[in-house]
């Protein structure tokens, strides 16, 4: 779903007036561009393109300067694409309009978040997909702490399903947490403050999704 | 901390300024809202302040200590938590640390703490 781009500034946690502290992220959410606009006649589908945050000329190449001069907004750092947008945005949209956190969403209101998850490298199955290991470390048990176990039957099937947990990469993946409330929204700073903790880095992009 | 972050949460802080100043080694009474069904009492809690964590930003609480019947008891309380009703500083106490935990080892008249003149 449509929404506003922004970036992740760092946690905090606030109380709340029924007395209740709540762990919260802050997010600098907006303000966003519309950089492009797809219709059916020219692209074959209805959508939106906004960007967000400023990029110098000089780290911008010659076809996206032309791109963005188009919608007459300067180089932006993140474009991304919205289909079924026009609810959201509700006024009709021309290219280089501001889209303000303010304008999409309000305080109270949850909100879908998706971010880059902190990249972990290569992990075994423990972290990766919490596994248990073995669980003891005598009774006959060596360097078998935090192993897999069993990954299936020996003459049938005689190969490993695909599919299998094993260890790998872990970390760095899009990540889209559901049903954050918005606790207050700080529109001269473009400021958003979430209940409970959104993937990612500090500094990172993250799409506040309606 | 980021200046960001900061400015969010000033606007959560104001039961900061409302507080008495105090730190580890003073002895204070908290009055502490306590709900019960739909009734609302208030209840207190004397002791010395033992530590003061994350000073200065949102997430600051204190520790009090006192003994009850014999028995330490301490409690943590968050600074800003609107369940705290009110701080009174009872007496200034004079100490060397931060965090007076060499209290928890002693008791009776070794945990006395000098008062500040």
């Amino acid at each position: 779903m449509p929404g506003v781009l922004g970036k992740k500034i760092g946690m905090t946690s606030v109380f709340l007036p029924d007395g209740k502290n709540v762990a919260c992220t802050v997010i600098e959410a907006g303000p966003c561009f519309v950089t492009q606009i797809k219709t059916e006649e020219t692209d074959g589908y209805e959508a939106v393109q906004v960007g967000y945050g400023s990029k110098k000329e000089k780290n911008t190449t010659n076809a996206l300067k032309g791109h963005f001069k188009k919608a007459n907004v300067d180089p932006l750092r993140h474009l991304v694409e919205f289909r079924d947008f026009k609810e959201v945005y509700s006024e009709d949209l021309n290219l280089g309009d501001e889209l303000r956190v303010e304008s999409v969403f309000e305080e109270g209101e949850f909100v879908d978040i998706v971010g880059t998850s902190k990249g972990k490298g290569f992990q075994g199955v423990v972290k990766r997909h919490g596994f248990r290991g073995v669980g003891d470390a005598t009774h006959g048990q060596h360097n078998r702490l935090r192993a897999p176990g069993s990954i299936g039957g020996a003459s049938f099937p005689a190969r490993v399903f695909k599919g299998m947990r094993m260890a790998g990469q872990t970390g760095g993946d899009r990540v889209k947490v559901l049903n954050l409330k918005i606790i207050k929204i700080l529109p001269e700073q473009n400021l958003v403050l979430v209940g409970g903790s959104v993937p990612g880095s500090k500094n990172s992009m993250v799409i506040l999704e309606k | 901390m980021s200046e960001l972050i900061k400015l969010v949460e000033q606007d959560y802080a104001e039961a900061r300024n409302k507080y008495p100043e105090f730190k580890s080694g003073d002895t204070v009474n908290i009055h502490v809202k306590i709900k019960e069904g739909n009734k609302e009492r208030i209840q207190q809690f004397q002791g010395a302040v033992i530590q003061r964590r994350n000073v200065n930003t949102n997430g600051e609480t204190f520790t009090v200590r006192k003994i009850s019947n014999g028995v330490g008891v301490e409690r943590i309380f968050p600074l800003l938590s609107p369940n705290i009703e009110k701080i009174e500083v009872l007496r200034k106490g004079k100490v060397r640390q931060a965090r007076i935990y060499y209290l928890r080892g002693k008791h009776g008249k070794a945990a006395r703490i000098r008062e500040k003149r």
